[in-house]
């Protein structure tokens, strides 16, 4: 029999160990070629190991949450002709009719499992009474499902035994609503459990019960590992909220203009013919874009802190001493919400690109992370982050700095409120910042004075276009040059 | 109604508490010390609960003391006397005896000494969980207090010599106050029934009711048994069997009349087969000089009797014990309760007889415990799918689940109709082992006189909603028969389980197959 061992497969970038995120099948399942098997997880991606051929699977390498190192066995499998070459197939034809010849229960490695042999079919004559089907009676056929609920006739007690019925007392299940599915329409231990985990989503309205019957306290426990992204998560959390002092602050802007600026903008890209291809802006650029403008005169906002080697640390400095990186360029990660969990894409070089070409980078990143496309090289690399939730912005957010990162900007969201400007209310759009650096080495002077010059920067988005003064430069500066490159 | 003994039991459980005066607080009061009541506070005593359990008499109830258990002695011992009697006129299993005779006060100690024992059993058990017991008569005053009337179990009538009952009541003995009242969080109402009284027949006298029927000194020569429902029966055999002349008078047109024909026929050919007489559709008129005179059928007739037993059925007991005080909704003659054994005024509760049919010890020792841990907050109810119903009987009757006919009714308004199987006890081995001759007029194939298993089940799914027997012996089938109806086992289920062979039990798979349409033995 041909048995197919698939090794970890080298995913690049030097990785040589992956840990099993999850596994589509199980043993004695059957695949077709280049369905997905295994997903693994490298530092930063998600690779999904598919089948090389049909067949079955005989075998799994590890468990979810196992680390495994590049080229060692991920799983073995079967071709789905090899059993046929030891049985009948040929001679017949008959199996070729045989429903499913093998599901499961898998063979015990090395043996050969038959299909059932062609003098067992029904289709030959036998004394005692005809089998259903040519489906039916092999010993290798697998347990029947469950079948499917019996309907209780309204009135028909629910049948449960004693302990059936204690239990769901117990759980304040109502037996009336339950289908059971054990002999006679019994209610196991079983349909009790699954009823408790997923009541049905349209309670009927109770006949003749108790108005309480609708609601029942649910007493399932789910217990899931945390593995992979969710695992990494976990750690960067904890790693940056021990290790990192954090001050949070907290200011409000009135950012009417901005959106004024912003309606008009995206107004005109859907309006006008020519701009149509323009890229949807939201907040997002323009904040980058005060970034941007705002970090030339906190150069140690956009840095990396290298702690001394106590420990456990990956990076490491000097012999002791902990170092503060100040990065040059604006790397700004931006925190995206994925199925599966916390992603920070990064938009390098913030600092050389325009509102609208950062409005596009953005998009596509968010996209490609949203869809497990994201590669390695626009997942790390960040020098300040971003978090929004958008829409749920909520009020006030303590973010977590994006270790070994020293700052990150968090964006509520945008509500009107009373404003009272030269002795009136006015309505106004109004938008807090809620933003962590790293107090060893942000004073809560700096943070303020970076939050405010933001602030400013976004509630009169004219200063987010105006050059900045440099004294001694005449000619235009490269990045200008390439700003309208692009423009 | 006569004392029989005053226990051990119940005096010993008195922790002696009472402050002068006589004030008492708990959490359950249990008003009766029968089945229910006395689980109830085994349970609830289980449970961490302080519990009082207030009876006048011994611990047990009727049951204990003046139903099933002293009744079952000495249905045995008739049985057994019937035996020896039958083998002095022919040797049977090749066993003769000579000159048997029966001394009644005799049987009468031994069945005394039963109940004695059973009485301590339950108060060492009310004991061993901290239950206090007090000897007396409760009155609710309302919802949660009631005065007690205390017996002083050290002297009095009660106090007989077998008792040694002062040793631990010697609180309240000697002069102590003789009213407690006792207030409590939760009242159990667990009064229990009487025999019911005819009013042209009352008790006293030579007019027995079950009670000093179990407790004569002598059999009578002739006595005419007023009611052919099981207790009836049962007592009548009996007395049949130590050689009493019985005519049971029965006014419907036939004896166990809730019990279906097929199944009671064995039963109404034995007390003619020991020289008694049957008179359905006859209604008892009065006690005569001569005996009983009846009215039947065939006009006015005299039944020669010394005593009459009236066995007319039972009536929940809802006077003497303060329900006019607490005015509870009722449901017919009794309390009316829900599942959980609530009455309609709040952490008042109320078990077994005095709440509705069917009046049997083993449903009211289980609404004792789901009351006990309701009190205690868990989710009990009385949920039963059936409750098993025996008539000790010669030979014996157990039914479990629907009969027949309500079984075919129950199956048709859910559209569909039920399998019965029936088992001959005839062509059961344990069964001839234990049967010292062949049944008179036995034919091979006869269903009927040894006694037969039948089970009713659903055609469509085969779920057992029945299982009945008659038969020598087969009480003890109850057990099996319960746990078939009560987990939901379909006729498969009992047909695939290996019954020891040789047992009576084996009937209920060879009915099970029977109903499936493939007997083995049958």
């Amino acid at each position: 029999m041909a048995k197919q061992t698939i090794n970890v497969p080298d995913v690049g970038e030097g990785v040589a160990e992956v840990e099993i995120v999850s596994w589509t099948v199980g043993v004695g399942d059957s695949v077709t070629r280049l369905s997905t098997v295994a997903e693994v997880m490298t530092d930063k991606a998600t690779v999904e190991v598919p089948a090389p051929m049909d067949g079955i699977i005989t075998e799994l390498g590890g468990a979810v949450g196992d680390v495994l190192t590049v080229g060692s066995p991920l799983f073995v499998m079967r071709g789905q002709g090899d059993v046929d070459d030891d049985g009948e197939t040929g001679i017949d034809g008959a199996s070729g009719v045989e429903a499913e010849p093998v599901i499961s229960p898998p063979p015990p490695d090395g043996i050969t499992l038959r299909p059932h042999s062609t003098g067992e079919t029904p289709s030959t004559e036998s004394p005692r009474p005809a089998p259903a089907s040519i489906t039916s009676a092999p010993a290798t056929q697998p347990p029947p499902p469950p079948t499917p609920p019996r309907r209780r006739q309204e009135g028909e007690r629910p049948l449960a035994t004693p302990a059936v019925r204690a239990r769901a007392r117990e759980l304040g299940a109502d037996l009336r609503q339950i289908s059971g599915t054990g002999p006679a329409g019994r209610i196991t231990h079983d349909d009790l459990d699954r009823f408790v985990q997923s009541p049905p989503s349209t309670m009927p309205a109770a006949v003749g019960g108790t108005p309480m019957a609708a609601r029942t306290p649910n007493a399932s426990i789910e217990e899931k590992p945390v593995v992979g992204l969710r695992r990494r998560i976990a750690e960067r959390m904890v790693a940056a909220t021990t290790t990192i002092p954090h001050i949070t602050y907290v200011d409000e802007v009135d950012i009417t203009a901005l959106e004024d600026l912003r309606h008009q903008l995206n107004r005109e890209s859907r309006d006008q013919p020519r701009a149509h291809d323009r890229p949807h802006l939201t907040v997002l650029p323009f904040l980058v874009r005060a970034l941007t403008n705002v970090i030339p005169d906190f150069p140690h906002l956009n840095a990396h802190m290298i702690e001394a080697d106590r420990g456990g640390e990956r990076e490491v400095a000097g012999a002791g001493t902990d170092t503060l990186r100040i990065v040059g360029g604006v790397h700004v990660g931006i925190a995206t919400q994925t199925d599966n969990g916390l992603i920070v894409p990064v938009l390098r070089h913030a600092e050389a690109h325009t509102v609208w070409s950062a409005a596009a980078a953005i998009a596509e990143l968010s996209e490609a992370t949203r869809t497990g496309r994201a590669k390695p090289q626009d997942l790390t690399g960040s020098t300040i982050s971003i978090t929004s939730l958008g829409p749920l912005g909520g009020i006030v957010t303590t973010p977590v700095i994006n270790k070994p990162e020293v700052a990150i900007v968090g964006v509520n969201k945008i509500v009107i409120r009373p404003v009272w400007i030269d002795g009136e209310f006015v309505p106004r759009k109004m938008m807090n910042l809620s933003s962590s650096f790293d107090h060893r080495v942000v004073d809560g002077w700096d943070a303020a004075n970076f939050v405010q010059a933001i602030r400013t920067q976004l509630e009169q988005p004219a200063l987010l276009f105006i050059d900045r003064y440099e004294p001694d430069a005449d000619a235009p500066s490269p990045v200008l040059g390439q700003e309208d490159d692009r423009g | 109604m006569a004392d029989p003994i005053g226990t051990a039991g119940s005096g010993e459980n008195v922790t002696g508490e009472a402050e002068p005066g006589g004030r008492k607080e708990c959490d359950v009061l249990i008003i009766g010390g029968g089945p229910g009541g006395y689980v109830c506070g085994i349970r609830a005593g289980q449970l961490g609960l302080r519990v009082i359990v207030v009876d006048g008499q011994p611990l047990g109830g009727t049951c204990l003391n003046v139903g099933c258990i002293p009744s079952k002695a000495v249905i045995h011992a008739a049985g057994e006397y019937e035996m020896v009697k039958a083998m002095a006129s022919t040797p049977l299993m090749g066993i003769s005896v000579d000159n048997p005779s029966v001394d009644l006060a005799a049987t009468r100690a031994w069945k005394d000494s039963i109940v004695a024992r059973l009485n301590h059993g339950v108060g060492a058990l009310l004991n061993r969980v901290g239950a206090e017991v007090l000897v007396g008569w409760a009155t609710l005053i309302d919802g949660k207090t009631a005065r007690v009337h205390l017996i002083d179990p050290g002297g009095g009538e009660a106090g007989s010599a077998e008792s040694g009952g002062g040793e631990a009541g010697s609180a309240e003995s000697g002069g102590g106050p003789d009213t407690v009242t006792v207030s409590a969080e939760h009242v159990v109402i667990a009064t229990g029934s009487v025999p019911v009284e005819l009013p042209n027949l009352p008790f006293g006298g030579d007019v027995l009711s079950s009670t000093e029927a179990l407790d004569l000194d002598e059999v009578p020569e002739r006595l005419a048994v007023v009611g052919g429902g099981y207790i009836g029966m049962e007592l009548g055999l009996a007395m049949a069997k130590f050689g009493s002349q019985v005519t049971v008078v029965e006014a419907l047109d036939r004896v166990l009349a809730t019990y279906d024909k097929r199944l009671t026929t064995p039963v109404t050919r034995t007390l003619p087969s020991l020289g008694g007489t049957v008179l359905t559709k006859t209604k008892a008129l009065a006690m005569t000089s001569d005996g009983l005179l009846v009215e039947g059928p065939d006009g006015q007739q005299t039944v020669p009797a010394d005593k009459v037993l009236v066995t007319v059925g039972r009536r929940p007991q809802t006077a003497g014990w303060g329900l006019e005080n607490v005015a509870l909704t009722m449901d017919g003659p009794f309390l009316a309760v829900d599942n959980r054994c609530r009455t309609s005024m709040r952490d008042v509760w109320a078990v077994g007889d005095v709440t509705g049919e069917p009046m049997l010890a083993h449903r009211a020792m289980k609404q004792g415990e789901v009351v006990a841990e309701a009190i205690a907050g868990m989710p009990s109810a009385f949920d039963a799918v059936a409750i098993p119903a025996i008539v000790f009987t010669d030979p014996e009757i157990v039914t479990v689940g629907l009969a027949p006919d309500e079984a075919a009714r129950q199956a048709e308004a859910l559209g569909t109709r039920v399998v019965e199987g029936r088992f001959s006890l005839a062509a059961n081995g344990r069964t001839m082992t234990i049967e010292p001759t062949e049944p008179p007029d036995h034919k091979p194939g006869s269903a009927v006189d040894a006694g037969f298993v039948r089970v009713v089940a659903r055609a469509d799914n085969h779920l057992v909603l029945g299982i009945q027997a008659v038969g020598s012996d087969v009480a003890e089938l109850s057990a099996a028969f319960g746990l078939a109806i009560e987990t939901g086992a379909r006729l498969e289920d009992i047909a695939g389980t290996i019954h020891a062979h040789p047992t009576i039990g084996e009937g209920l798979a060879e009915a099970s197959m029977a109903a499936l349409g493939h007997a083995i033995h049958g």
